[in-house]
């Protein structure tokens, strides 16, 4: 299996008085077509794993690679290419921009990757059409249903066809019917070599995951499948 | 990421906060409609004024400068025949000062009561030669200017509170009634004029003791000739005492006076880019407001690749399209503020090109200067606290 993030004893410690510790020497590889559940009570570190692996935050110490990469030193405009290219988001709160529609929220995924607007367009419909979404292209945030709206989010973390897909919480505000669809379709984005790492407490969403990661005070305690170095 | 797209995009995200957009781009649009509307009325008045004038300052006057008591000194009899054989000069027309002469509205106002108004002998030519007009009855002319008929300047007709001319209409001038044949409009070139009541040359030697001599004469020369003219016309005008003469030329003076524009005008410009200040520093201070409001949507930019530079674009931008809005809107009323007021003067309207183009560039200017720290403040926002915001 071919590893596409790696997370080698990773410290993140927020400044204050007192310091807090979130990340105390992580490690996480994460392989192609992996589906892995971080789960772990509130405050142990699940969260800024997420954005330490997913290069929101630069860690205090350790080394993050991503696809062979040493990320940790690169510079902002290094990085920010990094997360275009070869990232997705999901998170809990769906983050989609109120005043663009379906296919202009997904469309801006690929902004930022240089996609000129109307290969832009061509690849948020198809993102949404894989979604199950292809009947509400033009609905704004505002007219769709909690579960339509974290759809219209996968749709725009997948459709760079990234490498890894984050999710934060990504059923945390949804009911459990729409809960249930999320999960499928997250768990299916792996069937195409997609890695998708899911932080949740939600015990359906790590259930459909085929990993689980187990976190307490900014440590991995346990890994029901931890690759070898 | 493209021009467009940062365009389209800031586009996009001020028409999602219209009316919040509307407001704060008010500000400019008010500084930027004072500016215009000053410098437009300002240039219509001027160009009303230089259309007056006729678009060379061709016109020359001729004197004999003024008596130890202050009345207008004689130029020769000659004078006005001479002048015309200048080559160069299109018009010529001379005016008598007629001494002592006392203009009343009937022979029962006491004499010490004449308001000011003296008495000029005219010529039929002096319209033509000065860009004169009627406002009511008619000019002297060869018939009239030997009979006791008199036209009043437009000040002079005003003070004897005669605004309109009917066949008795008289005045009691040098302890005679003349019977006012017409009124004049104000001659901007010639404000003398305004104040006079201006008799026939004929009738002022026969019947006020003229004499005959001129004391000013008015003459149109060709436009590349007024330097020409000038040299020669002390010795034409008064060959024995060139140096007796007074030379002025009232349309050049009036030109360049309307184009020095005034203090005034300063003032409001003044007041209009303190209005477009208080403008930029409220598209600032929304601009501020906005990035606090949009941390989650800066944190999810920045989690699908947006750079910090993208960002910062994105808000400049925003602040720029707010005031380019502004200041189109501006420009606007400003344009229509100066043909509201040319309409109801009867002015040509006259908004310069560089004043349409000022407005916006003020306005771009501002929108960016304020654009500055907003979207700084959005750029140096780390990805992972900007989500977290709630």
């Amino acid at each position: 299996m071919t590893e596409l993030l790696a997370v080698s004893n990773v410290r993140k410690t927020y400044p204050g008085s007192p310091p807090v510790q979130a990340l105390a020497a992580v490690s996480l590889t994460v392989h192609a077509g992996e589906r892995i559940a971080v789960v772990g009570p509130s405050g142990s570190g699940k969260t800024t794993l997420l954005h330490v692996a997913g290069t929101l935050e630069r860690p205090t110490d350790g080394s993050v690679r991503i696809g062979g990469e040493e990320v940790s030193g690169l510079s902002d405009v290094e990085l920010s290419r990094v997360r275009a290219r070869r990232l997705g988001f999901v998170f809990q709160q769906f983050h989609l921009l109120d005043h663009l529609d379906a296919v202009q929220n997904v469309a801006l995924s690929l902004l930022y990757r240089g996609v000129r607007v109307g290969d832009r367009r061509a690849a948020a419909i198809g993102a949404l059409d894989r979604v199950g979404l292809g009947h509400r292209l033009s609905h704004r945030p505002a007219q769709l249903s909690g579960g339509e709206r974290q759809r219209v989010a996968i749709a725009r973390a997948v459709a760079g066809r990234p490498e890894v897909v984050f999710a934060d919480e990504p059923t945390g505000n949804l009911d459990s019917a729409a809960g249930a669809e999320i999960i499928a379709l997250l768990a299916g984005l792996a069937d195409d070599g997609t890695a998708v790492v899911v932080v949740t407490h939600d015990q359906a969403v790590a259930a459909a995951m085929d990993r689980h990661v187990m976190m307490r005070d900014g440590l991995v305690v346990a890994d029901d499948r931890p690759v070898p170095a | 990421m493209r021009a467009w797209d940062l365009l389209s995009g800031g586009l996009l995200a001020l028409r999602a906060r219209k009316l919040r957009a509307a407001l704060s781009a008010l500000g400019i649009a008010i500084g930027i409609a004072a500016g215009v509307a000053v410098l437009g009325i300002s240039a219509s008045s001027k160009a009303n004024l230089l259309s007056e004038l006729g678009s060379e300052a061709n016109l020359l006057t001729v004197s004999a400068g003024q008596n130890v008591d202050g009345s207008p000194a004689l130029l020769p009899l000659t004078a006005e025949s001479m002048v015309r054989r200048i080559p160069p000069v299109e018009s010529v027309t001379a005016t008598g000062y007629v001494a002592g002469a006392t203009v009343l509205r009937t022979a029962l106002v006491p004499a010490v009561n004449s308001g000011g108004i003296s008495v000029l002998a005219a010529q039929p030519s002096l319209l033509g030669t000065l860009g004169g007009s009627l406002a009511h009855g008619t000019f002297l002319n060869a018939a009239t200017q030997r009979y006791p008929a008199v036209v009043l300047g437009a000040v002079a007709a005003q003070n004897l509170g005669i605004d309109r001319v009917q066949p008795w209409t008289q005045v009691y001038l040098d302890g005679r009634y003349f019977t006012v044949i017409g009124i004049l409009r104000p001659v901007p070139l010639a404000p003398e004029i305004d104040e006079a009541a201006l008799v026939g040359f004929p009738v002022a030697n026969a019947l006020l003791g003229l004499g005959g001599h001129p004391t000013e004469l008015y003459l149109r020369a060709y436009p590349d000739q007024v330097q020409a003219v000038n040299s020669v016309l002390p010795f034409t005008a008064d060959p024995p005492c060139p140096e007796c003469v007074r030379l002025s030329t009232p349309s050049s003076i009036l030109a360049a006076r309307a184009k020095a524009g005034t203090a005034l005008t300063g003032l409001f410009l003044a007041l209009g880019g303190i209005a477009a200040g208080i403008g930029a520093v409220g598209i600032a201070n929304i601009m501020v407001i906005s990035v606090l409001e949009r941390r989650q949507e800066i944190g999810l930019r920045r989690s699908l690749g947006a750079t910090r530079w993208h960002v910062g674009a994105q808000f400049l931008v925003e602040s720029v399209l707010l005031s380019a809005f502004g200041g189109a809107a501006g420009v606007l009323l400003g344009v229509a503020a100066t043909a509201g007021y040319a309409v109801a003067a009867s002015q040509p309207a006259v908004v310069p090109v560089n004043t349409v183009l000022a407005g916006l560039g003020v306005a771009l200017g501002a929108g960016g200067l304020a654009g500055v720290y907003p979207a700084v403040k959005a750029a140096r926002l780390a990805p992972a606290e900007a989500l977290r915001a709630t």
